[in-house]
């Protein structure tokens, strides 16, 4: 129990944030949206994912990587192949020149099902393929470049590159990808119809239980001695590597985690929306992703979430009542928190927050407190 | 302003004698309303005296400034409609939502136009993305989308009607033209790198090398914002095509054109032909940059024909004097027109009703700006093609019509 | 290549070289302002492609004004248009510096967000004041068309005159950093900052002149690049990935390496372009400058900076 609770949830404070956040999206947002906004919400939380992603890696690894769309993309684009796969059955394609593939290759005079569609047929390999393609090719990059000591600015820079390659490859090559329209008009998953309320209200819960998942996972880690060690990589790398720790290996891992959460974040992407393309793959919505998790506070898992969540429902409402002011705001913010609120929403949590915890002072009577030695909140500038 | 609008906007419409517009248009306007409950079977958002339809455009991102000229037609032609009477007595109420150049928000905003709106119509989208993306929608929520984009053809959506070309009407007789005109036998194919612009590419292909006999002597594409065609112009140089033929859209068209022009290949000593560029696209790159070039589109702002002079004219007093008008806003303007005749030759609202009258091949529109078109039961529209010649100030002179064309979105032979 | 003479495939293969130079001149002249600003102060500008713009917009706005008040002026405005653009991009860096970016020095990567932040403010202050559009200034009667040295080779003159602009910028940036009072201070501060400030530089104004310097430079790019391309809200954006990476390829602080990778990169885009299609011209030069920079991560012409 005191693992628990101090492990996962991070303390009282940690654990009455955790729990509120949960009961948010479990619980009032079920209650009191219709289904489209809590469509709506799912959709955001699939950002939330690669938010989530952007702390772990940016506010306790120190690296800032402007590419997390790469493995948002990745992990949808694998979704979407298997989805599109089973709507492109020869039944379905009977039209075509040859049945049996998906449409836009027939369109690009394809006549066989290129080899690296192949195992996308299989629900089970395509649900491996999610988690080990975007692992392997961060380990790929990251051990590039960490074992190289490329950090920081050039880390960022060399990520957007990629993020662009990625773009171009898949917007060029139209006949494997679907081009810029992206791979569409995705409906059922193992016969089951995907577009119905009552999926998209299934799809809604188990994205909501993989993200608090996810958090507890990145609890986890950072309470670890990895946590640890990364933080303290990040005050002062040098003196971790003479301390006898190849600092290289801890970034990889931690890089490679973030690109497995953002690409689970990816492929419940696409189960709820319906379709991939290019548009979330690019140097854009990166950058955005990163906003989220700067906005909700770069150090803390949750407020990933609250700023994602945040930013997105702004941006619905204000581009339906105020279009031309969205980007004022939109930079505004950017600014604004970089400058004064540099932790952000979790910043004022963390300031103000006891204000409400102390209201749940009972909690200590479940879990007798005991001295710890969590990473606290890093509120001085790095 | 009631009169001119009641003059340009007299139907021809078979199955409905033709007094009842004219009488709905004077007399008030509840009193020849049709019972709701008898046009309106399926819940949609219909009163007594209004009905309420879409308009899904992006007003905010990269497309914004493309799709502004058509969101306008389409209120044009709303507000025409209403002036005029309206549709079976209701006046129509719009609600606009904003894509914001983004694909999944144009499936949302499709849906919340569907679902919580209830809206009897939607006219919008662009981009081959944002329909695509918002196909699904449409036909998983039984909507009805009006399409005003020329596009690359290969769909047909019980949901959609498509009121732009689809890629063999635009290409094909422009192809004939060109090479009959001006002996064309070469050809150098350049576009920029996404599916319209290869599913088009693809079908010239076919058509110079197996009905003209011709040769396509390079075929290139240019990522989605390129500026630099250096090395793209010497290839073309060294090939010495007889005609250029391109496809190219967006920032990179001005720098392309600019740079075909600072490279001493102008219209005295080669023949372009580029079916991307409309009136919209002339005011970047600069009429200067174009003159001489020709462009082949069902519409250009030029046309010489009552219909057209009395639209520019609305169009213009609505949105301003120095707006102009492209294919695509026709096209868009054509819309609203199309569904008002589907809606009074079915007497429903119904979508189900509206399709099934859309499919007859009865609905026509003899007071478009670009003549006369109908509605084919394939849901795109017969209409001509043309070849404009582009002069300086940014204008068109139209140098060749076809034909009505029948719209062919699978055509065989070219795929 | 039968069909060809000697003749025609010499004036391509001078075209195509001078197609490469044009080139090469484009990515410098983009990538000098931030091989200032990221080079020699360790800020990441991502607004750079909007300061840009701001160029360009400032030429089309003294185009459209001569056009109007004094025709007679029209074939010599251009020379104006890119003095004011300079200007106009400085001051509006000057005061950029002074609002945000000193306050950053510390946390470069939160000046990569307060910046991008900083290209939405303008991209939406553009489309306010010029509309959503794209834009084109008339250009001068002496800017359009090609010189013909013999019957088949084209030059385009938009081209060599963004050449000779780039030659002119690139000296002036040389003199200014390398032979000037000024540009001593510039580099005793990046080398040692606390030390620059104790002998009595102040090193505040130092950077907000450095950063002014950047941002007009991408200012006289911008207004360069209309006579090439296009403007509109978003150009800006447009450029600024392929700027980051001639900066980062060249070395962040050396300019000579700026230079030698907007060289080679110009060459081999160009050469791949004339050879395959563009698409996969630009994706496989972006990859190999990847792996390059993978395994030679400070770039062509190490920086031997001290922080």
């Amino acid at each position: 129990m005191q693992f628990i609770y101090e492990k996962l949830l991070g303390g009282k404070q940690g654990a009455v944030g955790f729990f509120i956040l949960a009961a948010l999206i479990l619980i009032v947002l079920p209650l009191f949206l219709d289904m489209f906004r809590l469509n709506l919400v799912g959709k955001y939380l699939t950002y939330a994912f690669a938010a989530v992603s952007i702390v772990l890696l940016w506010g306790y690894g120190g690296t800032l990587s402007l590419g997390q769309g790469i493995f948002f993309g990745l992990g949808g684009y694998a979704m979407a192949m298997f989805l599109k796969l089973e709507a492109s059955s020869p039944e379905n394609t009977a039209i075509q020149s040859t049945p049996g593939i998906p449409d836009f290759m027939d369109w690009n005079q394809l006549t066989e099902l290129p080899w690296f569609w192949l195992p996308f047929h299989s629900l089970t390999l395509t649900i491996i393929l999610i988690l080990v393609v975007p692992a392997a090719f961060a380990y790929l990059i990251g051990a590039a470049m960490f074992k190289r000591r490329v950090g920081g600015v050039y880390f960022a820079i060399i990520t957007q590159v990629i993020a662009v390659i990625l773009t171009v490859l898949i917007v060029g090559q139209q006949g494997f990808t679907g081009g810029i329209n992206g791979i569409t008009d995705l409906r059922t998953l193992n016969g089951w119809d995907i577009t119905t309320d009552s999926a998209k209200l299934i799809f809604y819960f188990l994205n909501a239980f993989l993200l608090l998942g996810v958090i507890i996972v990145g609890r986890f880690i950072l309470t670890s001695k990895v946590g640890s060690l990364l933080l303290a990589m990040k005050d002062k790398e040098d003196r971790v590597r003479f301390s006898g720790y190849d600092v290289a290996n801890f970034k990889i891992f931690i890089f490679c985690i973030a690109a497995v959460i953002a690409a689970i974040g990816g492929a419940m992407f696409t189960l709820q929306v319906g379709f991939m393309s290019p548009s979330f793959v690019g140097i854009v919505p990166s950058i955005e992703m990163v906003i989220f998790a700067a906005i909700g506070g770069r150090m803390s898992l949750i407020g990933a979430v609250y700023g994602t969540l945040l930013i997105n429902f702004s941006r619905t409402m204000f581009s339906e009542s105020f279009p031309e002011l969205w980007l004022f705001l939109m930079g505004g913010l950017f600014i604004g928190v970089v400058m004064f609120f540099p932790n952000g929403l979790a910043g004022i949590w963390q300031s103000y927050g006891h204000y409400i915890t102390r209201y749940f002072a009972f909690a200590d009577k479940f879990f007798p407190k005991e001295k710890t030695n969590l990473p606290q909140l890093n509120t001085k500038e790095s | 302003m009631l009169s001119h609008a009641q003059s340009i906007c007299s139907f021809k419409l078979k199955s409905l004698k033709a007094g009842i517009l004219a009488l709905a248009a004077t007399a008030s306007i509840s009193a020849f309303a049709a019972d709701t409950a008898k046009v309106n079977t399926t819940g949609l958002a219909i009163t007594d005296d209004t009905v309420t339809v879409g308009i899904l455009h992006s007003l905010t991102g990269t497309m914004a400034i493309s799709e502004t000229g058509a969101q306008e037609a389409e209120k044009l032609a709303i507000k025409q409609i209403n002036e005029s009477g309206g549709i079976l007595g209701r006046q129509i109420k719009i609600i606009q939502e904003d894509g914001a150049s983004d694909w999944p928000t144009f499936a949302e905003k499709s849906r919340k136009l569907l679902v919580k709106d209830k809206v009897a119509a939607v006219f919008g989208c662009w981009t081959s993305a944002s329909r695509k993306a918002a196909l699904p929608v449409f036909e998983k929520e039984n909507g009805l989308l009006y399409y005003p984009t020329f596009y690359e053809g290969l769909e047909q959506s019980k949901n959609v009607i498509y009121t732009g070309q689809e890629a063999t009407q635009q290409i094909l007789a422009g192809l004939d033209w060109v090479a009959k005109e001006k002996k064309a036998k070469t050809f150098y194919l350049i576009g920029s790198d996404y599916i319209w612009p290869r599913t088009s590419m693809k079908i010239a292909r076919k058509h110079i090398e197996n009905v003209l006999g011709g040769k396509v002597v390079g075929e290139e594409y240019k990522p989605l914002g390129n500026t630099q065609f250096g090395s793209v112009i010497n290839k073309i140089r060294l090939k010495k095509p007889d005609v250029i033929y391109a496809a190219v859209v967006g920032g990179s068209n001005v720098a392309w054109f600019k740079q075909l022009k600072a490279a001493g290949i102008t219209s005295k000593k080669q023949t372009l032909l580029t079916i991307s560029v409309t009136e919209d696209e002339v005011l970047g790159i600069g009429g200067e940059n174009l003159e001489g070039f020709y462009s082949i589109m069902k519409y250009f702002q030029s046309l010489d024909n009552p219909n057209n002079k009395a639209f520019v004219k609305a169009f213009k007093e609505m949105w301003g004097e120095d707006s102009v008008i492209g294919d695509v806003t026709q096209a868009a303007y054509l819309g609203p027109w199309l569904w008002k005749a589907a809606v009074e030759k079915a007497g429903s609202f119904d979508i189900d009703k509206v399709v099934e009258a859309s499919r007859t091949g009865d609905i026509e529109l003899t007071t478009a700006p670009e003549g006369y078109v109908k509605l084919h039961p394939n849901h795109h529209l017969w209409s001509k093609a043309r070849v404009g010649q582009w002069n300086k100030d940014g204008q068109a002179t139209v140098v060749f019509e076809s034909e009505l064309i029948e719209p062919n979105p699978f055509p065989k032979g070219y795929q | 290549m039968g069909e060809y003479t000697l003749n025609e495939l010499g004036s391509i293969f001078a075209m195509q070289g001078f197609a490469g130079i044009s080139l090469f001149s484009v990515l410098l002249l983009m990538a000098l302002g931030l091989a200032i600003i990221f080079g020699q102060m360790g800020v990441i500008n991502m607004a750079h492609g909007e300061f840009m713009a701001v160029g360009a917009y400032v030429t089309y706005f003294l185009s459209s004004m001569t056009e109007t008040y004094l025709p007679g002026f029209m074939p010599y405005y251009f020379l104006f248009a890119i003095v004011a653009a300079f200007f106009v991009a400085a001051i509006i860096g000057y005061f950029a510096e002074y609002a945000l970016i000193r306050h950053l020095y510390k946390r470069p990567l939160d000046t990569l967000l307060a910046t991008w932040g900083l290209s939405l403010i303008m991209q939406q202050c553009f489309r306010s004041i010029f509309g959503a559009r794209e834009v084109s200034p008339t250009l001068p009667e002496w800017l359009l068309g090609s010189y013909q040295p013999t019957e088949n080779i084209h030059i385009p003159l938009n081209g060599m005159f963004v050449l000779a602009l780039t030659f002119f910028v690139t000296a002036g940036v040389f003199y200014l950093l390398f032979k000037s009072r000024w540009g001593l201070r510039v580099r005793a501060t990046t080398q040692n900052r606390q030390m620059s400030g104790a002998v009595g530089i102040n090193t505040k104004k130092v950077d907000r002149y450095t950063f002014a310097l950047g941002c007009g430079i991408a200012g006289i790019a911008g207004a360069a690049f209309t006579t090439i391309a296009s403007t509109g809200p978003t150009t800006g954006s447009l450029y600024i990935v392929d700027t980051f990476m001639v900066v980062v390829f060249g070395g962040a602080a050396s300019l000579f390496g700026t230079i030698a990778s907007a060289f080679s990169i110009a060459q081999a885009q160009s050469i791949l372009e004339f050879f395959i299609s563009g698409s996969m011209a630009k994706v496989y030069t972006l990859l190999v400058l990847v792996l390059i920079l993978m395994f030679k991560p400070e770039g062509l012409f190490a920086s031997k900076v001290r922080r």
